[in-house]
């Protein structure tokens, strides 16, 4: 399953809630201000750390961009993808869940 | 619809009720989606837990009480209310601070049974990756 997360971590609690259900094998796509989210040294830095452990973690690259956070920011392991990555991640996986 | 595709949709409630539409718009959607013959689940996880308390009096604050409508979904063959557990105990609840939402099995002669099933994290997580269409509310 794809899962994607467009708010703020430190405003909702929509990505705590998303990475307690994500299954192993999973992929989660970070959108609009859920881009805030994949930055180093934040205080939910260690709760993706464990995450990408069983799943993998994606930040959508204009969403960054269009709120001045360089990809030199991101926590390591998190892979930047543009549109074209958004598709091809929603046609790699049988379901896609989003989490407003 | 008589020969379509059956999917199985799930509607994840996250959001306490009166507060804000959202509750109120997705038991709307499930309603409208039951039309369709389809698979359908509901989640009650995090604050989505407060749509399901017994004895919702909404007479102070002038809006209508639609906790009464959560049991007329067995009608519409959605019996599959999947209450996480955890977010429950998070907010000092338990399954009997639940109202009772019950629907008619009619494979067993219109049997009341309970909708509401308690289901761990973990539990739900599984639930979630067998569904083919999933709606956050």
């Amino acid at each position: 399953m794809l899962h994607t997360v467009n708010k703020s971590p430190f405003e909702r609690n929509s990505l705590n809630t998303c990475l307690g259900l994500v299954k192993p094998g999973s992929a989660v796509l970070l959108i609009e201000d859920g881009v805030v989210g994949a930055i180093k040294g934040t205080a939910i830095e260690d709760q993706l750390i464990q995450a990408m452990q069983s799943c993998k973690l994606y930040v959508l690259g204009p969403d960054l961009a269009a709120r001045g956070l360089a990809e030199d920011k991101l926590l390591d392991g998190i892979q930047v993808v543009d549109y074209g990555g958004f598709v091809d991640l929603v046609a790699e996986h049988t379901s896609v869940q989003s989490w407003l | 619809m008589s020969e379509g595709v059956i999917k199985k949709f799930m509607y994840v409630n996250r959001k306490p009720p009166y507060g804000t539409v959202y509750a109120l718009e997705s038991l709307e959607v499930v309603l409208i989606g039951a039309a369709f013959d389809q698979d359908v689940s509901l989640a009650f996880i995090g604050d989505g837990v407060y749509q399901l308390t017994a004895g919702q009096s909404t007479g102070g604050i002038g809006m209508k009480n639609f906790s009464p409508t959560y049991n007329a979904l067995g009608d519409y063959d959605i019996t599959k209310l999947y209450v996480e557990k955890e977010s429950l105990e998070e907010r000092g609840l338990a399954i009997d601070d639940l109202m009772e939402v019950v629907y008619e099995d009619e494979d067993e002669d219109y049997a009341e049974k309970p909708s509401i099933r308690l289901v761990s994290r973990a539990e739900l997580a599984d639930i979630m990756a067998e569904q083919d269409v999933l709606l956050n509310f």
